[in-house]
């Protein structure tokens, strides 16, 4: 476990000026899109995820906050089945996604991934041209009628603030692009296939300032049709981005609120410690 | 100050270095050598006429080419039994190629200088290289026609040349006719005869069937007579002209003209003339069938054989490596069983080739193409139709041979495909397969290339095994012909490897073969590095495009 040590060491580690938004809606009163029940996980004998318990609203941005090796990408993974992929991994509880569980067994992984997208810390692009990477799920899902294609890529680069960039080189290879219209393209293959959910691993992490900001204005406008989940490492992003904050820390989920009340009044000290910067 | 030098590191690069020159100075080295031996031949070579008179004092006139020198010191020829004129250090010998085996016995003589009067090289000798007993080296007196002298003289040559061309055109036409149309009728002929029998066998003959196919044979056999009457025309058309010549003692001998391939007179050509030639020379040695047990003429069926062996190894190779290393990759689960199955593979490699020859001979041609006739092919029997060595059965086991390296770098290539790629396809709502086919694989296809480029460098060098299973000496046919399915694969094929073999060491003829043993290893190599050539841009073509993530 190693932490990072970058993040200064301020009384608070956050401007709170930008927490002063107007209507906040209490958490409870809004409709639940994911439920995380119960949920332990084990890496093969060594626990990872204890007994977390957590509701996610429906189109709003939730927070995964806390210190590297804490637990919050492997919770994030198991929104869609990712960590099935990694080997020894067992887990107990239940995710419910709209009131299904998605650790059923009848659950298939495939188009249970199709509703929950994910983008990852570095950005991944298939080595194909752009044009070829937005369309990738939907060619998955059999769609080939040309014109569709080309409708939702440019929709999904509109949706990702990508297309004034790319729009007359469509066809060159994604590899060429910067890192952070690279990640931004991969925001638009996620969004092409339209999902309830996108996860979004830490998507800034190796950025620019600019493109980090880019990112974030992207995840603001996002939020009106998905409901997001975002890891990061960086509080000021999560207090800019997020409506509510999970704060985690050894594997167990320490306190998870309105991202305002969170960050000004928390209510545990070990989340006061943190945001603080007393352990980093 | 040794220490000092030594703890730079500096004598590190000398010896790395120094390794890396030798196998340069090797590669080429030998490379140059195959070159400088092989490619001499095709050169027209100047004619000499020695005045000659040996120990016993009795003058004679050799005509012939010089093709080789050697040195014996003078108490080595003395005990060898030679006599050493002028108290010389050493003896001086010549080897000629003389031709006119017919005349002489043989095609080569070694020659001493001592006893050369004077040399000379007249314009007027022709070197006559003639379809059976090798070149004749000699003059040309006159041509006939229908037994009459029409040119002699100065004359003679350009007639000569004339009716040669003719004649050939002539020949051309004959080959085209036997080969194409004959062997056709004759194909069609055995697969009418095949399909009565396989009736026979099913007891459906019956009295239409017997009409319809008495039919179809007359049909046939009256094209025959119709094939066979423009030849009898032809080869009397062709039988017309004959030169008369004479060789360095005098003698004269009658040569049809339709069994001559070329005449020239090297002595009169000037440098382009030559470099024309030596082009040409070059050119039917790679596009003719060979003539005379292999050491005169071309070797295009060898080429064409080792190409096609290759190609069909590569399509038989390709699919089973990559399926076979993808579920040891991806599919099975990691542990004993695949830690055996990788060790198997590895030392597959490792097996003596001619282990796999023995192999595919006992399980390929007997077991499974035994099967195959019984069960597919009973009309031909008691002969084999896949029962044999063949095209199939060497690419299989080729196939076999070169598995563990398709494997192996197909294997190192799915490793190295980032997980983030994989995970990125995973969450667009992938399957495991889907995006094994979509992303995995053509990343992956630069290093299944390279298994491949592997893969065809060993099986087009390999000997061994063939010989067990389907390369002979001399093919009548190729593999690949106008015959209907075209390509066939039951038939035995020639293989330059092979015929390096049997040329150099089957050979009754060794001078006359050992030039064409170095041409032929040339032109294996070229063909190996062509296939290799051709297999690397593919490659770098593809690693262009599915070039990974940098980061």
């Amino acid at each position: 476990m190693n932490t990072t040590k970058t993040e200064p060491r301020r009384t608070h580690a956050i401007d709170l000026n930008v927490l002063n938004r107007p209507e906040k809606p209490a958490l409870d009163q809004l409709e639940t899109c994911i439920s995380v029940e119960n949920l332990n996980l084990f890496y093969g004998s060594k626990q990872a995820l204890h007994d977390v318990n957590m509701q996610m609203p429906h189109k709003k941005v939730t927070a995964y906050i806390g210190p590297s090796g804490c637990g919050k990408s492997t919770l994030l993974r198991c929104i869609n089945r990712m960590n099935d992929l990694v080997d020894g991994v067992s887990i107990q509880g239940k995710i419910l996604l709209d009131g299904e569980d998605i650790y059923d067994k009848n659950v298939n992984v495939a188009a249970l991934r199709r509703r929950v997208g994910m983008v990852f810390q570095k950005p991944n692009p298939f080595p194909k041209t752009i044009y070829e990477n937005v369309a990738y799920g939907l060619r998955i899902q059999g769609i080939n009628d040309r014109r569709i294609l080309d409708e939702i890529v440019e929709n999904s680069l509109r949706g990702a603030a990508l297309w004034d960039e790319v729009k007359n080189r469509l066809n060159d290879n994604a590899l060429g692009l910067s890192g952070g219209q690279q990640q931004r393209l991969v925001i638009a293959r996620a969004i092409a296939i339209e999902p309830e959910v996108i996860l979004l691993d830490e998507p800034a992490s190796a950025l620019d300032p600019i493109s980090t900001l880019k990112i974030e204005e992207l995840i603001d406008e996002l939020k009106e049709k998905y409901t997001i989940v975002i890891v990061t490492h960086n509080m000021q992003q999560a207090a800019r981005v997020s409506d509510f904050t999970a704060f985690m820390y050894m594997g167990e989920l320490i306190e998870f609120g309105e991202t305002s009340t969170l960050f000004t009044n928390p209510a545990k000290k070990q989340t006061e410690d943190y945001i603080t910067g007393r352990y980093g | 100050m040794i220490k000092a030098w030594f703890k730079s590191g500096s004598p590190w690069i000398w010896l790395t270095a120094g390794a890396v020159s030798i196998n340069l100075l090797l590669v080429v080295g030998l490379l140059f050598l195959i070159a400088a031996r092989g490619l001499g031949h095709f050169w027209p070579a100047d004619i000499v006429e020695y005045h000659y008179q040996d120990k016993s004092g009795q003058a004679s006139v050799i005509i012939g080419e010089e093709v080789d020198q050697s040195l014996l010191h003078e108490a080595q020829a003395i005990a060898a039994g030679h006599e050493v004129l002028n108290n010389a250090e050493y003896l001086l010998r010549l080897l000629v190629k003389t031709g006119n085996r017919d005349i002489l016995g043989t095609d080569f003589r070694w020659i001493q200088d001592q006893y050369i009067q004077s040399r000379s090289t007249p314009d007027d000798l022709v070197v006559i290289e003639r379809r059976e007993w090798g070149n004749f080296y000699g003059r040309l007196l006159t041509v006939k026609q229908d037994g009459a002298v029409i040119a002699e003289g100065e004359q003679a040559w350009q007639t000569a040349q004339e009716k040669l061309a003719t004649d050939l055109e002539l020949f051309d036409e004959i080959e085209q006719l036997q080969d194409k149309q004959l062997g056709a009728i004759n194909y069609n002929l055995e697969h009418l005869r095949l399909k009565q029998r396989a009736l026979e066998l099913k007891n459906q003959w019956n009295d239409s069937k017997r009409q319809e196919f008495a039919a179809q044979k007359l049909a046939y056999e009256q094209d025959y007579k119709v094939i066979q009457e423009k030849l009898a025309q032809l080869n009397k058309q062709i039988k017309c002209c004959s030169i008369v010549v004479a060789e360095a003692g005098g003698k004269q001998i009658t040569i049809p003209l339709n069994r001559v391939v070329k005449m020239i007179r090297p002595n009169e050509m000037g440098l382009l003339d030559k470099s024309i030639e030596y082009i040409v020379n070059f050119g039917q040695f790679i596009s003719e069938d060979p003539r005379e047990a292999n050491t005169e003429g071309g070797i295009f069926p060898a080429i064409f054989g080792t190409v096609m062996m290759v190609m069909l190894m590569a399509v038989i190779v390709t699919p089973l490596g990559v399926i076979a290393a993808v579920y040891l990759r991806e599919y099975a689960k990691q542990g004993f069983v695949t830690r055996i199955i990788r060790i198997a593979v590895n030392n597959l490699a490792g097996v003596p080739s001619i282990v796999y020859g023995v192999f595919g001979l006992g399980f390929f041609v007997y077991i499974l193409g035994g099967s195959i006739d019984r069960l597919f092919y009973p009309e031909a029997a008691p002969a084999p139709v896949f029962g044999t060595p063949g095209l199939m059965w060497a690419s299989l086991t080729l196939a076999l041979l070169t598995l563990p390296v398709v494997i192996v770098a197909t294997e190192e290539g799915l490793s190295r495909i980032p997980k983030s790629i994989r995970e990125g396809s995973l969450a667009l709502g992938a399957t495991k397969a889907e995006t094994l086919w979509r992303t995995v694989l053509p990343m992956a296809s630069p290093a299944i290339m390279t298994g491949l480029i592997l893969a065809v460098a060993r099986a087009a060098g390999e000997v061994a095994p063939l010989m067990l299973v389907g390369v002979v000496k001399l093919a009548p046919t190729l593999p690949l012909d106008g015959n209907f399915p075209y390509l066939h694969l039951d038939r035995k094929f020639m293989h330059l490897g092979f015929h390096i073999y049997d040329v150099g060491f089957q050979s009754p003829n060794v001078e006359a073969a050992r030039p064409l043993v170095y041409a032929t290893s040339l032109l294996l190599v070229m063909v190996i590095v062509g296939l290799n050539m051709f297999a690397i841009a593919i490659r770098n073509n593809l690693r262009e495009k599915y070039r990974a993530l940098e980061n």
